[in-house]
């Protein structure tokens, strides 16, 4: 059979969903916020929910999200997005609600917003891209930012002597009897992808069952500043970020099920 | 015997040259082109588009969704 015989309509297995805009996206090559965007649309298309979805935009690379996603957004102040969604899913609690945040703006600016919304066991959805770096202004620490690893305020590698360790703010949510499902996963590999997008539907789904706030984090690399080639990213992160931050499920139907 | 078959279409001018849909295909479909796209960069294009099987790999990790994976079952003798 001949390659244009294959490639008809009826024989289209894969796209990208519609719940995307056609608008380029504005992150460098390589970089794991498009993968993330789109399985989060892919979700809310597969589910029909798109009418009934609000979503937070937060600062960071990420912060045009709203361009990108087909869906009803709105933008929050650097790392408000959880007090915005309270706010938005209070009024409206039968929509979808969910916040799309980096780690600068999840686990720094935004420490306080995350850990109250997640106590109080608010009913939204918070997808955590952790590249453990500041992005968008130039790669700067960040709270996640490995012991030793450079950036550009830690030149010399992240003394924890001074600068204190890494924060594992996943798996302090997940403490907290608040949050009913927080997973930790991946995309930079077909594997991952697929696993990341279950976890991202079982998230939406907490939503409908009103059971508490679901946490997806993803780890994912900042190719850019940590000066790398996006393969050489995704194998650096393998090889050091998933050590630090193991990839799976967390807590499943409000029970820990790891304690690392 | 029954066998899967697939094609891709990347969209060339949406590629950004990360090469992560390359070392994505199990069956080496994937390379990079020698010329650039209007945005300077690399593109990737099937090299060897007969052992394509339509697994939908390079189009998951696609970060700019610029992939489209089609597929067939055809019964070879
Ligand atoms: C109140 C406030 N403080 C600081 C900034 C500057 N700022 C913009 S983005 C950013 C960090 C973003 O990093 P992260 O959340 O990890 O997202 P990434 O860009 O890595 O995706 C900072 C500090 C800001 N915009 N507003
Ligand atoms: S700076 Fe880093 S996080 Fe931002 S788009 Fe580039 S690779 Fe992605
Ligand atoms: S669909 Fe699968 S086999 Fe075909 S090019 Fe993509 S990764 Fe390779
Ligand atoms: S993964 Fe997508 S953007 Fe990257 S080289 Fe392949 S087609 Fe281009």
């Amino acid at each position: 059979m001949e390659i244009k015989d294959i490639i008809k309509e009826e024989n289209l297995v894969y796209s990208k969903t519609k719940l995307l805009t056609d608008t380029t996206l504005t992150y460098c090559p390589g970089c794991g916020h498009g993968v993330a965007h789109r399985l989060l649309m892919e979700v809310i298309e597969e589910m029909n929910i798109r009418e009934d979805t609000i979503g937070i935009s937060p600062v960071g690379c990420s912060v045009f999200a709203y361009d990108f996603m087909d869906i009803d957004m709105a933008q929050a102040a650097h790392g408000r997005a959880p007090a915005v969604a309270t706010g938005i899913k209070r009024c409206w609690p039968d929509k979808f609600v969910f916040t799309y945040q980096g780690d600068g703006d999840l686990a720094a600016i935004g420490t306080a917003e995350t850990i109250h919304a997640c106590n109080r066991g608010e009913n939204f959805t918070i997808i955590f891209i952790n590249n453990g770096i500041y992005g968008m202004t130039g790669g700067q620490m960040a709270p996640t930012t490995l012991p030793g690893m450079k950036s550009s305020t830690t030149p010399f590698g992240r003394d924890v002597s001074l600068m204190g360790n890494p924060i594992k703010i996943t798996e302090l949510v997940a403490q907290l009897p608040g949050t009913y499902f927080v997973s930790r996963q991946a995309v930079h590999k077909p594997a991952n992808v697929r696993k990341a997008k279950k976890a991202i539907r079982t998230a939406f789904e907490v939503q409908q069952q009103k059971k508490g706030l679901s946490f997806v984090e993803i780890v994912s690399n900042c190719n850019s500043n940590w000066k790398m080639t996006p393969i050489q990213s995704n194998q650096w992160m393998e090889e050091n970020m998933f050590p630090y931050y193991p990839i799976g499920d967390i807590k499943i139907e409000g029970k820990l099920i790891k304690t690392n | 015997m029954a066998k899967v078959k697939g094609a891709i279409i990347i969209d060339k001018e949406k590629c950004k040259g990360c090469e992560l849909c390359v070392v994505a295909c199990p069956t080496n479909v994937i390379g990079m082109a020698p010329d650039v796209n209007g945005k300077g960069y690399h593109f990737a294009y099937a090299i060897n588009p007969e052992s394509c099987t339509g697994c939908e790999n390079c189009a998951i990790v696609c970060p700019d969704g610029v992939i489209s994976v089609y597929r067939v079952k055809v019964t070879v003798e």
